[in-house]
């Protein structure tokens, strides 16, 4: 699948990145209607102190998710690329989960279906939220054509030892 | 049934001498009444304990360690904790607060705190993930610095869940340990690392996977967030510096940071500033904590003899007291001491003030090298860290320095046969509590004269008193923000708070409420528990209502050398602030007062404190 006019992406900056959690604020309390951060579809892990990684879905050309769910839960919004859950399909299997390469969907209590970023529609809260705080760690932009955005995709704590948390940088182990 | 909004009415009680755990409910009144937080604490601390309180040691089983959210926690931008119960540092109650993940988690795994009660014999942690709470053996932890600490935590729970520990300090109930979260973070102020050492606590796990409690007024709520966002976001010198461009401006410009041990006030050392940190040592700028849209934190990072050392800012009460009140001014060095004392789990603030002290002991030949064991000296890094490790471990001088600034001057004055004032006059505290590094000598900071004799915290620069009473600058204010549980840093001003709060809670506080009924109630509870005091020290508010005497003698250098307060519009000061608040000439709250404010059950206590001091 390439990408299509009008599908977008979020961009992350790591560096630029507080650790302050306003998007995961932002994203349940538009999704969910209340601040439950375990409920948002996106996470920020950190492992060192000021590594901080925003972790959610980037759209992958292949959409291994999708191709995964036996029930036919998960479908790719043309308008967007955003994946969507249908939540009467949803039997919380995980298979998703284990076909995804950072683990992104997320279980949560409470919740009778896995958590998927939906991209908003086209205007990610979380985005929206961090530019708000003048952090613009995050940045919608026009959906890259290429699987480097699997990259992305990589459970965090990996992000983490890349980008800066290794030992020879901080000169101890976390 | 009254619903609740913003909170859930509802603590975790951890016995741990039982090995019980149950859930609490607390009536929506007693939030209405208190708020939450640092009230609240008031409030549970007085129903259990109050009684009794000259007799509950601070180290014993039978205090309690509190960790309270507030109704504005996890909705209001920014997050803070507040850690209590019956102080180590004053034998009265402080409402410690710390920036910590661990709040918006105990709101998310349903409770608005937890209560630990009791102790055990070996050491544990608590884990909570939700309805789910466990007391887990900590016998690999027990000994581990913070950071190994947090690593080892990691590898037994999995994942990131927030956690609050102490560090080695704690475990030897050192009286200046801290409460610790997300390596750097202290809860310092009451000494609360020690409550938790004592009752063999060495962590609290917290992962909550829920909601946080619904709020009353939705729209008004996210009307408001953004507001807030917007306003605090705009705050760009303190997103660029935080405080720690205070090391400089504080001492250089207005003269009220602690120089070796507060004989100045007043520094010029361009090589210790705020710049000099930011291009020498920051690894990330700006850092945040929780929801915070101000990130007012930066992690900087310093190479000292080969050792890497991290930690935040330093901020500007680091700096300054493991800094210039020490003599030291290489800024290198400063974060190394503050990183060591983050990973041995001190409070900064506390321990800086009790090193300052020894080491002008020494400079006077009060304490000499055969007491300390090695030369002290200022601005001596080796000397120093040694000395900061000794106290953390109660090791040699350490022993007696870990019980605090206060208790260590009478130590010293029983052992060297001094008259106890002789020490003391050394000693920069308050009530048992060092003072934080705001000077009110030179008149140029925001502390009043009045600041710390008339707190009911003692020397914590975070709950100074003012006049007038009804205003941001008296202690209603800070009792506030801590009560709902907010950071004074994010925080804005009163009708915007009040508004928030009451969006949340579905409440209608107003200003006259708050400054009249629901601030003087929380005051007049901490001050009888205060004045109460023991089982060891206790204060007599004609001594104790009083500041250092070193803020007697003028200011020795800098634009504002010969300034000082004198003792006459310190007494007037505090008659006026207790006037204001309904309590008598020494500041206890009368009768009518505390029968207006709903502390009908305190009012005989209150006889007894009155008629020991002889105005009952
Ligand atoms: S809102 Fe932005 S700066 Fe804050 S945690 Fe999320 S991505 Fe990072
Ligand atoms: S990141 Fe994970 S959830 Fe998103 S498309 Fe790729 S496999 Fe699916």
């Amino acid at each position: 699948m390439s990408s299509q006019r009008g599908q977008l992406w979020i961009l992350v900056d790591y560096s630029l990145c507080t650790g302050c959690r306003l998007c995961e604020i932002a994203c349940s309390l538009k999704h969910e209607g209340a601040v439950w951060p375990a409920a948002s579809r996106i996470t920020v892990y950190e492992y060192y102190p000021g590594v901080a990684v925003p972790h959610y879905c980037v759209q992958c050309p292949d959409y291994p998710c999708v191709a995964a769910c036996p029930t036919k839960a998960l479908r790719v919004d043309q308008a967007t690329g955003a994946v969507l859950v249908d939540p009467s399909l949803c039997t919380l299997c995980a298979k998703c989960v284990e076909a995804c390469p950072g683990r992104v969907p997320r279980i949560v209590g409470g919740k009778p279906h896995v958590l998927i970023c939906d991209l908003c529609g086209g205007d990610p809260a979380c985005a929206r939220e961090c530019a708000r705080a003048g952090y613009n760690a995050l940045r919608v932009v026009r959906r890259p054509a290429n699987t480097a955005v699997k990259h992305y995709a990589r459970p965090p704590d990996l992000v983490a030892e890349e980008i800066g948390g290794s030992r020879a940088v901080w000169g101890w182990e976390r | 049934m009254i619903r609740a909004y913003g909170i859930w009415g509802r603590l975790l009680v951890v016995d741990l001498a039982s090995g019980r755990v149950s859930a609490e409910s607390v009536h929506p009144v007693v939030y209405r009444m208190f708020v939450g937080g640092r009230g609240l604490a008031a409030y549970l601390l007085w129903r259990e304990l109050g009684r009794r309180w000259r007799e509950v040691d601070p180290l014993g089983p039978e205090n309690m360690l509190l960790i309270l959210t507030g109704p504005l926690t996890g909705y209001y931008p920014g997050i803070k904790l507040v850690v209590s119960g019956k102080s180590p540092q004053s034998n009265g109650v402080v409402g410690s607060a710390v920036s910590s993940h661990v709040a918006y988690a105990i709101k998310a795994a349903g409770y608005d705190g937890i209560v630990v009660r009791g102790a055990s014999r070996d050491p544990v942690y608590l884990y909570v993930k939700d309805d789910a709470v466990e007391i887990r053996d900590a016998g690999r932890l027990w000994g581990l610095r913070g950071l190994e600490l947090i690593g080892a935590l990691r590898k037994e729970v999995g994942g990131d869940p927030p956690s609050l520990y102490i560090g080695p300090a704690g475990e030897n109930l050192v009286r200046t340990a801290a409460v610790m979260a997300r390596w750097f973070h202290a809860a310092g102020y009451g000494g609360y690392g020690a409550v938790m050492g004592s009752k063999r606590l060495k962590a609290v796990v917290v992962d909550g996977t829920g909601p946080l409690p619904p709020v009353a007024d939705r729209d008004e709520f996210l009307k408001l967030r953004h507001e807030v966002i917007d306003k605090v976001a705009s705050r760009t010198t303190f997103r660029m510096w935080g405080t720690t461009s205070g090391i400089w401006s504080v001492g250089h410009d207005t003269s009220s940071e602690p120089v070796r041990n507060w004989q100045e006030e007043w520094h010029d050392r361009d090589e210790f500033s705020h710049v000099v940190i930011q291009r020498r040592h920051w690894v990330k700028n700006p850092w945040a904590d929780w929801g915070c849209p101000l990130a007012c934190m930066k992690v900087s990072r310093a190479v000292v003899d080969g050792n890497a050392y991290v930690t935040d800012g330093p901020d500007y009460e680091m700096g300054a007291y493991l800094g210039s009140d020490l003599g030291l001014f290489e800024v290198d060095k400063v974060i190394a001491l503050t990183s060591l004392a983050d990973d041995l789990g001190l409070c900064g603030i506390q321990t800086g003030n009790v090193l300052g002290f020894a080491v002008e002991l020494y400079d006077r030949g009060v304490l000499s090298r055969e007491d300390v064991g090695y030369e002290l000296a200022w601005g001596d890094f080796g000397s120093l860290k040694r000395l900061l490790e000794d106290v953390a471990y109660r090791r040699g001088i350490g022993s007696f320095l870990a019980e605090g600034t206060y208790r260590a001057a009478l130590e010293i004055a029983r052992r060297k046969g001094l008259p106890a004032e002789e020490v003391l006059r050394y000693a920069v505290q308050v009530k048992g509590v060092g003072v934080g590094a705001h000077g009110i000598r030179s008149r140029r900071d925001y502390p009043q004269p009045i600041a710390y004799a008339a707190s009911v915290q003692g020397g914590d620069h975070t709950s100074v008193a003012g006049l007038p009473v009804d205003s941001e600058e008296s202690e209603i204010w800070p009792a506030f923000l801590d009560s709902a549980v907010v950071c004074m840093f994010t925080s804005v001003e009163e009708a915007t708070m009040l508004r928030f709060l009451n969006a949340v809670t579905g409440w209608s506080v107003t200003r006259e409420e708050l400054y009249r009924t629901v601030g003087p109630r929380i005051l007049a509870l901490q001050r009888v528990l205060l004045l109460l005091g023991g089982p060891d020290a206790r204060w007599d508010p004609r001594v104790h209502d009083d500041n250092p005497p070193r803020f007697y003698e003028p200011l020795p250098t800098g634009p504002y050398a010969g300034s000082a307060v004198t003792r006459e519009e310190v007494s007037r000061g505090l008659a006026d602030y207790y006037k204001q608040l309904g309590w008598d000439e020494l500041g206890v709250p009368t009768e009518e007062t505390l029968k207006r404010l709903g502390l009908h059950d305190v009012v005989e206590i209150v006889r007894g404190i009155r008629r020991e001091l002889g105005t009952g």
